[in-house]
């Protein structure tokens, strides 16, 4: 019998899976009906444990977020007391126990997300059944989305709190399998030490970023905030057009499947909806470019790549018109950034990265070519460091190689612009003095964030870039 | 017309009842004395304004005259039973800081002539070097939390553009206070005649202080308050620019990056609300099991959620730093931790910089406390509940009496004050006997942190042993008005009582101002008033001692009066 119980309460078991729905109270499981039978008649100790459930806060709540538990495993609860406090699509609330008990496990930690009515922790009635509940969580704790059993309490009135899955169990037949949820410090890591400062590994848990694999900015190479906002974002930044060219190229996708986001894209996903909060607009400009592929096919032999000229031209055109590499970071002011660090978008499998032109205005176009390449390698291998992908102010994406005459990016969280460069190619135009004739052209378009960068200042910058494309004696200085 | 009753049958009684502690041996002649030791405080700083006239000189020439007069009849009272010799005042106290000063200004009042000896600067650490310049720093800190949360000012409807802080600034707004506050205590006590001795005091042998060098000094009785100095474990080194002590954080000579905080009481606690509104990152260093050790623990968890999850902290608990070394040729401070249990190497942490926040030490050595056969334990002077001496035979030293940090007894400046003024009483000839759960402590985080008498397990402990009942209600700040008009709902207040008779055992709050909230609890303490007499009182709407209000209704008291609970206990 106690056997029997105690296996019943494994999730795992098909037959207790059933509908998580609290309103289908009739379905209760039969084995529930039993312990209790059993314990109102044959006055062994009455043995329950009951599930904490993910509570409904608000009408449009799907999950929650746990933001702290009130109560530690093992503590005494009181009717009526909180328990944990979750976060909702709303506000934060505390969630109060509707009965009295211990906490026995605690099935989601602290800044873990659960869906509505999915078990985060259990109740024990006594203490004796602490360690049958906690091996119960160990059990289950891995299917924190589906919810064990029905309940009988579909007479609440409370959409939320505690519902009760009466669950019986005989406190004898258990081994006590207790959940150990010690923070492992990163830093003791093995003797392998990762040095990261306080916020910066609040952050990494926030935003699932593994320590060890990023590398620190700070003093002597402490990781800090912002190298972990880069590590998450990083992977990230870019157009979403600038994406297409993997899969399509990779046939091995097996059709009819959902294939869960990598880190890298699952940081895509989140960094372009964070763009939808920037306020951003565009200004596009056609660009002939008859001197600058002249200038490209002469110094082609030494090692210049099209990408470093283009890299060279927008940074001595920001350096005429700060504002454009400017961004807005906390909504109420300018960054006027001290260096014009060119990013430019490579597609590279399962994802993009953004490789930065550190200084791009101030190193000569040999120099920064040798750079790209050895960047364009790096990313291949997966091998830049979070300096050399995030430090842009300014970002570049050219899809001008597909053939692609013109595209529209969204802008990097965290910068103030980005250029979609398309195809220069061949363009009938007509001259002020009435002839017509074959210029090569391309079309760049600029989308930037409003709040700094206003349309005048978009269209001067451009105007000033045209010029410097259309007579690059200087690129090559 | 029941409650009309019933506090006709509770005014009477409220005035033995005030007395509470008291027993008057000698009844003293001049005027019934009604003393609260708060008050008396207030009415210290009060005249430390009246100080600014230019009658000072008068004031204090007569003040000095009515001194002589009563000590002379004192000295005639006592006459038969002390050895038939002159004193150069009737009370020396040693250590011119909080403690020191409410004595003073309290003897001056019952007319003892009084000196008071200062080897460093009048205030002494509270004033220089503790709660005042904390206070300068927090409410900086306070604004800028107010500044930088964008989140809160946009619920409010404010528009504020990016806050941004003057170090220089910061640290000289410390420093001022300081100075003027130390200069308010200086002014107030020469205002009254107290003759302020400068250099190290030591206690020579009976009733006899050495000042100084050479300067020895005679009085009827002396008073130790020298208070403490920060306690620095072994193995750490302080340099004082990246290994530092709350003496050195004070004048805030650079905010680091990352700061690490050795103990997590409320001396590191204010020092961290401080830091993480400058834009410092800051890890806890704790030996205990939890942070925040000293509190009831189901504040602490609370603060814990509000002034540490959130915030750029992290933390260690159950290790002790063994070993710190300053920042030095290009190099991080380190810390080395070990398991406060096992003492096995834990890790070793690298920071900018690191405040030891472990305590304070005593400041008693120098004092010749050898010549009175006095050994002090662990640095304290042994003291009875009078705050008189004990010696190694265990017996009491005459005429000695120690006060403030230096005894141990709570190290808090309001408290050195009111024993202070309790040996005075004693003194002046009326038995007194301080109740040290009737005192407040305060955190000044944001929100505050403050409480008074027992928490609950040490309230539980004490019912278990003496057989009574304890009950606990609770409130909620999101509940008040007030803090809600402030967008400040986070917090709690916590009673902790005896349902059978009404008595307040203890009473913690966090929320907003909960330092200013504290005294209804810790009056009610120290004048005995039960809680059932509190629900009746009013409390102006909307406040936030509302709060208070809605705690004490919401006790449950099985008072014989007749009262009925007026509300249910809230769940927060």
């Amino acid at each position: 019998m106690a056997h029997l119980l105690q296996t019943s309460f494994l999730p795992s078991s098909p037959c207790l899976r059933a509908n998580p729905d609290r309103s289908s109270s009739s379905t209760s499981s039969p084995m529930v009906q039993i312990s209790r039978r059993r314990s109102k008649t044959g006055g062994v100790v009455q043995a329950k444990i009951r599930e904490i459930f993910m509570p409904a806060l608000s009408s449009t709540m799907t999950e929650g977020k746990i933001v702290s538990w009130v109560k530690s495993e093992g503590e005494k609860l009181a009717k009526g007391e909180s328990v944990v406090v979750v976060e909702s699509d709303k506000a934060d609330m505390d969630v109060e126990t509707f009965y009295d008990g211990y906490l026995a496990a605690i099935m989601v930690e602290e800044g873990g997300v659960a869906a509505v009515g999915s078990a985060i922790a259990l109740l024990a009635e006594t203490e004796d059944e602490i360690e049958a509940a906690r091996s119960k969580a160990a059990g289950s704790s891995s299917s924190a989305s589906s919810s064990p059993a029905a309940a009988s309490t579909a007479a609440d009135p409370i959409p939320a709190e505690i519902t009760a899955p009466p669950a019986a169990s005989a406190p004898i037949a258990v081994t006590p399998v207790a959940k150990l949820a010690s923070a492992v410090h990163p830093a003791s890591d093995g003797g392998k030490r990762v040095v990261a400062s306080p916020y910066a590994k609040k952050l990494a848990k926030e935003l699932k970023v593994d320590l060890a694999a990023i590398a620190g900015s700070g003093p002597l190479g402490r990781i800090v905030a912002k190298d972990v906002e880069a590590a998450a974002a990083a992977p990230a930044p870019l157009a979403a057009t600038t994406a297409a060219p993997p899969p399509a190229a990779s046939p091995n996708v097996e059709l009819g499947t959902v294939v869960p986001f990598t880190t890298m894209q699952g940081a895509v996903s989140r960094n372009m909806l964070e763009s939808l909060s920037v306020p951003t607009f565009r200004v596009g400009y056609t660009i002939t470019t008859d001197a600058l592929d002249a200038l490209y096919k002469k110094i082609k032999s030494k090692g210049v790549t099209m990408t470093a000229l283009l890299a060279k031209a927008t940074a001595l055109a920001l350096a005429k018109h700060p504002v454009v590499n400017s961004s807005c970071r906390d909504g109420n002011s300018f960054t006027y950034n001290s260096s014009i660090n060119i990013a430019v978008a490579v597609a590279i499998d399962g994802g993009l990265i953004t490789p930065v032109l550190q200084d791009a205005d101030k190193s000569d176009i040999y120099s920064m070519s040798r750079k790209w390449k050895e960047l364009v390698d790096k990313a291949r291998a997966k091998q830049l460091q979070p300096h050399e992908y995030n430090t842009g102010t300014f970002t570049l994406s050219n899809l001008g190689m597909f053939g692609v005459d013109r595209f529209d990016a969204i802008l990097p969280p965290g910068t103030g612009a980005i250029m979609a460069v398309g195809a220069s190619q061949p363009t009938a135009v007509g001259t002020k003095d009435g002839r017509i004739g074959i210029k090569n052209q391309m079309q760049v378009n600029v989308t930037a964030d409003h709040r700094v960068i206003y349309g005048a200042d978009l269209a001067a910058f451009l105007q000033t870039l045209s010029k410097i494309i259309e007579d690059p004696k200087d690129l090559t200085f | 017309m029941q409650a009309s009753l019933s506090l006709s049958v509770s005014n009477p009684a409220a005035i033995p009842r005030s007395s509470h502690g008291f027993e008057s041996s000698i009844p003293f002649p001049s005027k019934p004395v009604n003393l609260r030791f708060c008050g008396l405080r207030r009415e210290a700083l009060g005249f430390s304004s009246a100080s600014t006239y230019p009658l000072s000189t008068s004031r204090s020439s007569r003040s000095v005259a009515r001194s002589n007069k009563v000590s002379a009849s004192l000295g005639s009272a006592n006459g038969s039973s002390s050895a038939p010799k002159s004193f150069d005042y009737d009370l020396i106290i040693i250590g011119a800081g909080v403690g020191g000063h409410g004595a003073a200004l309290h003897a001056v009042e019952k007319g003892l002539k009084t000196a008071i000896v200062e080897g460093d600067v009048v205030g002494g650490t509270c004033v220089n070097r503790g709660c005042v310049p904390s206070k300068a720093l927090l409410a900086v800190s306070g604004r800028m939390r107010e500044l930088q949360n964008e989140h809160h000012l946009k619920a409010l409807g404010l528009q504020v553009s990016a806050a941004g802080y003057d170090r220089q600034g910061v640290a000289d707004h410390a420093n001022n206070l300081a100075m003027k506050i130390r200069g308010n205590l200086t002014n107030s006590m020469k205002a009254l005649g107290v003759d302020i001795l400068t250099g190290f005091g030591a206690v020579l042998g009976p009733q006899k202080v050495k000042v100084g060098k050479d300067t020895v000094v005679t009085a009827k009785d002396i008073i130790i308050a020298t208070g403490s100095v920060p306690f620095v474990p072994k193995g750490i080194e302080v340099d004082g620019k990246t290994v530092i002590t709350s003496d050195h954080a004070l004048k805030l000579e650079f905010v680091p990056d990352w700061i690490a905080i050795v103990g997590s009481g409320y001396i590191g606690l204010e020092f961290s609300d401080v830091y993480t509104a400058l834009g410092s990152e800051v890890t806890f260093v704790e030996a205990l099991d939890q942070l925040m050790p000293g509190f009831d623990p189901e504040i602490g968890k609370l603060a814990q959620r509000v002034l540490i999850n959130p915030r750029k902290i992290d933390y260690h608990t159950g290790v002790f730093a063994t070993k710190i070394t300053p920042a030095k040729d290009g190099k991080p401070v380190t810390i080395e931790l070990i398991d406060a249990k096992t003492k096995e190497p834990k890790e070793t942490l690298e920071v900018d910089a690191a405040l030891i926040a472990t305590g304070r030490a005593p400041f008693t050595n120098g004092l010749g406390l050898e010549n009175i056969n006095v050994a002090t334990q662990r640095g304290f002077i042994p003291v009875d509940e009078r705050m008189r001496v004990i010696d190694s035979n265990g017996d009491l030293v005459p005429h000695l009496f120690c006060i403030g940090d230096a005894n141990g007894k709570m190290m808090l400046a309001h408290a050195a004050s009111a024993q202070g003024i309790s040996v005075v009483e004693q003194l002046t000839g009326r038995d007194h006997v301080l109740n040290h759960l009737s005192i407040p402590a305060a955190c000044f985080t944001h929100p505050e942190i403050s409480m008074v008498g027992l928490t609950e397990p040490q309230a539980r402990e004490k019912a278990e042993l003496e057989g009574f009942e304890v009950a606990v209600a609770k409130t909620s700040f999101k509940a008040n008005t007030k803090a809600l008009a402030e967008n400040e709902g986070e917090g709690l207040a916590k009673l902790i009582y005896r349902p059978d008779n009404g008595e307040i055992l203890g009473v913690h709050i966090f929320g907003l101002h909960a330092a200013d909230l504290i005294h209804e609890a810790s009056n009610a303490i120290a004048l005995g008033t039960r809680i059932q007499d509190l629900k009746l009182a009013v409390h102006a709407h909307p406040t936030l001692s509302e709060v208070l209000d809605e705690l004490f209704k919401s006790a449950k008291v099985n008072a014989h009066v007749g009262r009925s609970p007026v509300a249910e206990p809230v769940a927060v």
